[in-house]
Formats: structure tokens, sequence, C-alpha cells
């Protein structure tokens, strides 16, 4: 195997929106790379479809106190509330920066960037659902995505696209660099940098019906975990609640911002029942409960009576193209059917992890429970928990994050490497990673161990045992599961011993991701003895403020997981009963 | 029921040149194409190579050619095409596995037209404003997702792999065509080149392949319009 070494000051992994947005900030003051395994523009913020919430009061009154208040409500009260005051605070400048340089923001009449609603959004503190998401037809996510990688390009930043990276390198406590595996060659490369950023989104995959791309296999959580860093708040996995039945795309909340509405097989609009003020605009947790009581007591639509409608009819054509053109465009192309005439079978869909790899507000990663900082070690987006979500994140709040928090992880790689010198890394480096995948070049093939049979398990029964409701025995018995498929994993092996654009190898390397992502996100769940948004335990239903106001820490301890607990940092607003 | 597909193969660590592989699928019709290269992959041969992400038509990873026709593998189910089903690379660019082409020079005609908003302007604390109408003029080549479909079905960049190509120029006039950028002139100096958009022949060909359904050869047509406005 061809080891390649380069020596820079930051690295920065993964290309979407918060690893452009931490280039564009760390770029100019050190030597820096980026590493993606996708190609920057191929990232799944490209994929986000309605909007990104900024106070700016274009369209009626608005404060960012209100989006705190509405973000902490939304996050079951477990969000911590300095860094939601950050986050809803420093969103006008984000929103305003974008547009600056570039955006292309749907306007309004008198040229500003057009407003709309979404779920849990609120003015003054619940009164009725607030216009607060800026966005560009239901495309901000690829506009986002679009704008940070032209400014990138402008500042010439250095990519390295197609680069997956599989090791970091700490030494004594200190970062020295990655390694990453060359998709188009088998190359190796050793990436000295003292200053290294995680932003490589979700891990939506641990599901059967995801709205994830295939690329979303937890990566950079993995990766840290591996290495004895713990994931904060892995039992929180946000399922959107409308995915297009069994397929599992999203259609945006934006649908329901404008005016559609769920019913039931009866057609009922059921939402009234369960959120009496905002219905169909309540928290997504709340709603895809909503949708899975409906169809556990026998009405849901279809032969199966498993799915729900999503009625758009009356929204009438021009809003439809106008507002909500790319949506519409899944539906003819998947489903065949026109939305316009006819509602839509949506079920929920696996979307968001509020959990992932634990940092302060200044995306610096934390080794434990305690706050204790790793030094030069950072992360934002969708991999990091900062944490700003809580138990269930509101919609449009995650292009928010990857921007305001993308944006402290460069400036945290600034101030970093600013203070302190360049660092060697030996030439066996990359050791670990080359027996690694030795070990799974030289393994005969059989099917029994190979990653899909792996993975579909996985898949099928996460899907079956940790999804929306989960109880003490699925979890156990999901434990149980996944012990089996990690066992199975120990002698895992693939059929391609090449080494050119060898994806099989890279898929066989994700699938550990996706299980130490599963077995946290299991352990976490069982031990957490209440309901808090979107872990909901059908034998604890209640909120237990007084044992469960704490972040889950998931630490890796030989083949099981260890947990410990940090108490959730209050502000302004007391926990109280969340009702819509 | 069983689809026959045939897939150009090509491992450049084995193989002089590329060939045909046929696979015998079980499939539904209402699968798309990126199933099926997803069953042979993980249960036939894992060697198979394609790029894909999103699964959704919104990533422009897996732009290939079905049938003789350039399209995304994840936006076409299984009925709507005929069989049996044959899967190719997309012409033009160089082959580097499979269903997996060399895009480093469709990414630097990309970079070449500024592809990027330029104002140096004193932007303000606010928002620049901007009415719906001048929003609406570049609205439809904000759309595209470099998927290099439609470059690579243009005969022109066949012949002439120099051609800047349809995608950057639809990304050309995403800028040209905003109301808030300052650079279209220089812009259109390199489009007016010898590699740029007067080398388009209007076949069309790159607006069918649009995955986005953007008007690409409209696209061209305004910029070729345009770079006449300067001198
Ligand atoms: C369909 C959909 C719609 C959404 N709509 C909205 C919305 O309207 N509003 C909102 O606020 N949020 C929305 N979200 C959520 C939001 O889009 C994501 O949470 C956010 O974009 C994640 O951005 P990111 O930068 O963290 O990660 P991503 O954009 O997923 O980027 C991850 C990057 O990491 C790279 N990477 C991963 N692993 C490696 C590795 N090992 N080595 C090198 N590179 C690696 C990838 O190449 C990629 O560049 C939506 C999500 C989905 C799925
Ligand atoms: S214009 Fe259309 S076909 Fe061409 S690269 Fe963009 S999205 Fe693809
Ligand atoms: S996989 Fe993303 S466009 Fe097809």
């Amino acid at each position: 195997m061809k080891v390649i070494r380069h020596s820079f000051d930051g690295v920065i992994v993964g290309a979407g929106g918060a690893g452009l947005r931490a280039a564009i900030e760390a770029a100019p003051h050190m030597k820096l790379a980026v590493i993606t395994k996708l190609y920057p523009t191929r990232s799944h913020t490209g994929a986000a479809q309605g909007g990104m919430s900024a106070a700016l009061a274009n369209v009626e009154e608005d404060n960012w106190n209100w989006h705190a208040f509405d973000t902490v409500k939304g996050s079951d009260y477990l969000a911590d509330q300095p860094a939601v005051d950050i986050l809803c605070k420093e969103a006008i400048d984000s929103v305003v920066e974008l547009e600056h340089w570039g955006l292309p923001f749907s306007r309004l009449e008198n040229g500003k960037i057009a407003q709309r609603r979404f779920g849990g959004h609120t003015v003054k503190e619940g009164e009725a659902p607030a216009f607060r998401a800026c966005y560009a037809a239901d495309r901000t996510g690829h506009m986002i995505l679009q704008t940070l990688y032209q400014k990138c390009v402008s500042m010439g930043v250095t990519f390295f696209d197609e680069f997956q990276v599989l090791d970091i390198k700490i030494d004594d406590g200190v970062c020295k660099g990655v390694i990453a595996y060359e998709v188009a060659t088998g190359d190796i490369h050793i990436f000295e940098a003292r200053a290294v950023t995680f932003a490589t989104g979700g891990f939506g995959k641990i599901y059967k019906v995801s709205s994830n791309a295939h690329s979303l296999t937890g990566d950079g959580p993995g990766i840290l975990y591996q290495k004895g860093i713990p994931l904060e708040d892995m039992e929180f996995y946000q399922f959107h609640p409308t995915g297009i039945y069994r397929l599992g795309i999203l259609l945006s909340e934006a649908a329901r911002g404008e005016g559609g509405i769920l019913r039931n097989k009866d057609g009922e609009r059921f939402m009234e029942r369960y959120a009496p003020s905002i219905k169909d605009l309540a928290p997504r947790d709340m709603v895809s409960r909503a949708i899975a009581t409906e169809i556990s007591q026998g009405n849901g639509a279809g032969p199966n009576n498993d799915f729900v409608y999503l009625d758009l009819t009356h929204l009438g054509a021009e809003t439809i193209k106008q507002k909500l053109p790319d949506i519409t465009d899944f539906v003819r192309t998947y489903v065949k059917i026109e939305p316009i005439d006819e509602p839509i079978p949506v079920q929920p869909t696996a979307h968001y992890a509020m959990g992932g790899i634990p940092t302060d507000v200044d995306a610096r990663v934390l080794s434990d429970a305690n706050g204790t900082v790793l030094p030069g070690v950072y992360s934002a987006g969708e991999s990091a928990c900062v944490s700003v979500h809580g138990a269930n994140r509101l919609g449009t709040n995650s292009l928010l994050d990857i921007v305001v928090f993308g944006k402290r992880a460069g400036q945290s790689m600034v101030d970093y490497v600013s203070s302190t010198k360049p660092m060697t890394l030996s030439d066996n480096a990359a050791e670990d990673l080359s027996n690694k995948i030795d070990k799974l070049m030289n393994k005969d093939h059989s099917l029994e161990y190979s990653v899909p049979r792996i993975r579909e398990e996985l898949q099928n029964s996460m899907e079956e045992n940790a999804k929306i409701f989960r109880t003490e025995d699925s979890l156990e018995k999901q434990t149980e599961i996944l012990a089996d498929l990690r066992d199975r994993y120990q002698n895992v092996t693939i059929s391609d011993k090449g080494k050119v654009f060898n994806t099989e190898l890279l898929e066989a390397i994700e699938l550990e991701y996706l299980l130490d992502m599963s077995d946290t996100t299991v352990a976490s769940a069982l031990h957490r003895k209440e309901s808090r948004g979107a872990h909901s335990r059908v034998d604890h239903v209640e909120r237990d403020d007084v044992n469960w106001l704490k972040h889950s820490f998931a630490f890796k301890n030989g083949d099981s997981v260890k947990l410990d607990y940090k108490d959730v940092e209050l502000g302004n607003y007391e926990p109280k009963e969340r009702k819509y | 029921m069983d689809v026959k597909v045939n897939i150009l193969r090509y491992n450049p660590e084995t193989d002089r040149k590329g060939h045909w592989e046929e696979y015998i699928l079980e499939a539904d019709p209402d699968e798309r194409i990126l199933d099926l290269l997803h069953k042979v992959k993980w249960f036939d041969d894992g060697s198979l190579a394609f790029r894909r992400s999103c699964a959704h038509g919104v990533c422009g990873s897996d732009a290939m050619l079905v049938n003789g026709e350039n399209m995304l593998a994840c936006q076409v189910l299984v009925k709507e095409v005929s069989t049996p089903i044959k899967i190719e690379p997309i012409r033009g660019l160089p082959v580097i596995k499979d269903l997996v082409v060399n895009m480093d020079s469709f990414f630097d005609s990309y970079k070449k037209v500024m592809p990027f908003l330029v104002n140096d302007d004193e932007p303000g604390e606010r928002e620049r404003l901007q009415s719906p109408e001048d929003r609406d003029r570049f609205e439809d080549t904000t759309k595209c997702i470099l998927c290099a479909a439609c470059t690579t079905s243009c005969p022109v960049f066949w012949t002439a792999d120099t051609y800047v190509g349809p995608a950057a120029i639809v990304n050309a006039h995403r800028f040209v065509f905003d109301s808030r950028d300052n650079a279209s002139k220089q812009r259109l100096e390199i489009l007016k080149g010898v590699d740029g958009a007067f080398r388009c022949r209007t076949a069309f060909n790159c607006t069918t392949a649009c995955p986005r359904g953007i008007q690409v050869t409209k696209a061209i047509e305004d910029v070729k319009r345009e770079t006449l406005t300067i001198n």
C-alpha cells in the first residue's frame, strides 16, 4: 500500500454546510485542507428543503428571544440554554452574511428575504405560528451548499475530494492529524494537522426508512468513539413525520407551513386532537407520535393501514409551483401521483441525529461529562451535539446550526493554531489503518458475513425495536441483536480486492460506525427511564425532570457501552409542561 | 418480475478495455435504476463501482447512460425504461472504473467561469434588496446540481473537450443575470472566447438530459446574447 504524506496546520473532515463554513473562517489564517468523501456539492446539506430560521422580522414582529424560547421548548428543555441563545442571536447575522455571499433567497415584494412558517416556531412564546424560516423555494439547503462552496472556490480553499478519513491520531491527549484513504487509487494519506474539525453529518442509515443519504454513516462520531471519546444524547433521534411512504424521501415541513394538512384514512385532520392550538405545525416528535398512534389504532390508510395522507390539494397550483416545486416533483417522480389533485401517502422517516460528538459552544470536543476539552479536535453540524436541539430539534434550526457553529469551529481552529506549534506524525502513523484494510483484503469472501447482509439486519431491527416508541423489552431485545451483529461483524468479508474505487471496502468500514451509532443509541435509550422529546418510552410515559434533566454520555467499554451524565445548563426558561 | 440488465464493466486493474456483463435481477417496477445497481453490488458482484449518495435526484452523483440517454440512476424507475436495460458511464470523460468517470476537467471548466458572486460594494448590516422579478431572472439556473449530464451529452464536448460545456455556462448564467453581481463583464469575456458559449450548436441534448429540468440551451442562448452587449 502506497503511503503519501501531507502537512497542514488544520484539516476539516467534511464539506457539507458545517465543514465549508468552518473552512471559510479558517482558510485565510492557516495552511488548511478540507477532506471529503464526496464531492462537496454532493453533501447532504444540499438535500435540505424548507428553510433556515432567523428572527429577521421581515414579515411580522419577531425577536431572537422568541426563537430561543421555541427552541428550548421544542427541545423538551434538554437543550443547553446559553448555547441556544448564541444560536438564535447569531442567526440573524448568519442569514445576512449568506445573502451577501450570494445566496438567492426567495424575496418579498419589498425585496427583503421571504420568510415562512415552520413547526414549533411561534411569536410571543406560543401565541401563533411565526413567519421565521428564511427560504429559497424548497431547496434552501441546496442554495446554502452551493453558496458556501462558491465562496470557497473564490477563496481558493484546498480540497481533497473523494478522500475518506478513516482514523485520527491523538497522542497523549493531543491531536496530531488524520489518516485518509483515496477512493480513486486506494492510496493511504497521512495528514499532519494539529487542528482537526469533524463535520461529517448524520447517521440516518442506522434505520431502514430514512431521509438520509447512503453516505450518512456516522464516520466522525464513529472514529472518535472508537478512540474513547463519548457520544452525547444518542437516544434522541428525530423521525420526520412526512417521508414518502416506504421510500422515506422527505417532504419538507414547509408543505405544512404553507398550509398542508395531515389526514387519516377517514380524511380526519387528526392533529386537531393532539395539538389543538398549532395542529399540523406542532414539533416533529409530537406529529410523528401522533401518526404512529393513528396507525396503531387502525386509522392508517391503505391495505395495511400503515400510512397517513399529506393533503396539499387545497393550496392551489400556483403556491405549489412557486413554493414547493421540488418536493411535489419527488411525488410525481417516485409515487406517480399529482399532489395538486391527490393527497400523498406519508409515514415518519428517520431524519436527524440530535446526539453526536459532545462540544462546547466553541465547537471544542469534550472528552468526558465534566467538560474536559480534547485539545485540537472540533466538531460542528449534525455530527456534533452542542446541545442546541436537546431532545427534539425544531425544523430550520439545523441549517442554522451548521453555519453558526461551523463558523465557531473555524474560529477555534484559528485560535488554537496561532497559539501552538506544528506536530509531526511518524511514518508508521498509518499502520493501524493499513492493518485493518489488509485484514479485509486477505479474508476469503463469504455471503453470510457480507456487508449488505449485516447492514440490512441492522437497519430492519433498529426500525423494529428502537424507533418512535420504545420499551424496556424492545430495547433489550435490540441489545442482544446488536451483540450478535457485532460478533458477525468481526468476520465481515468483502469480494472486491482491488485498489481502484473499492467502495465495498469503504462500506465495510462504515458498517462498523453504524454498529457504534446503534449501540450507543440503544444503550442510552434503555437507561433513560422517562419520555422526553423524540425519546418515547411506552413503559415510562412521563418526563422526569427530577432525575433526567441531564445529557447522556455514552463511552465505548470493550464491546459494550458505559454511560455517564451531565446536568443540562438552564437559563431564562424553567422546564414546563409542553403543550401546543 | 425478472429484469435483464446489461452493464458496461471496466476494471483498470484487470481489463484492457470495457466489456458488457449481463445480470438477471428480480425487481419491482417501481424500483429505481439505482436500486438495480445496488442489487448487483450487494448481492452479486461487490466490485461494481458507481457513485451515489442522496438517492432522490438532488446530489448529482449518479448521472449515467441508460439505454443511450443521460439520466440520474436514482431518478428513473424500472417501469419507465425498456428492457434489457443498458447502463454505461457518461461519455467524454475518462473512465476510472465501471460507471465512475474522472470529473476533474468538468469541475475545472466550472471554476473557469468565476462561479461566485462578485460585489465589493459595502453591503450594509442587512440583506441587499432584490425584487422577486430580478430574483426570477436567474431562478432556473440556480437549480444546477453539477451532475454533468448536460455536458457529457453534448456532441461538441465529445469532439472538443476544451469547450467549457453547458454546465459551466449554466453556472455563469446564474451570476450574469443576478442583479447583485458586478462581474458579468469578466465572465462574458471568458465565455466569448474560443472555448466559450459560441461553440454551442444548439443540439438541445443538454436540455433533454438535465434532470433538474433546467432550460440549458435557452440559458446558453441568453448568455450568447448578453456577450453582444459588452465590448
Ligand atoms: C432531506 C432533508 C431535508 C432537510 N431539511 C432541512 C431544513 O429545511 N432545514 C434545516 O434546518 N435542516 C434540514 N435538514 C437537516 C440538515 O440539512 C442537516 O442536518 C445538515 O445539512 C447537516 O449538515 P452537515 O454539514 O453537518 O453535514 P452534511 O451536509 O451531511 O455533510 C457531511 C460531509 O461530511 C463528509 N464526510 C462524511 N464522512 C466522511 C469521512 N469519513 N471522510 C471525509 N469526509 C466525510 C461528506 O462527504 C460530506 O461532505 C434536512 C435534512 C434532510 C436529510
Ligand atoms: S445543468 Fe442540469 S444536467 Fe447540467 S450539470 Fe446542471 S443539473 Fe446537471
Ligand atoms: S444519488 Fe444523488 S442524484 Fe442520484
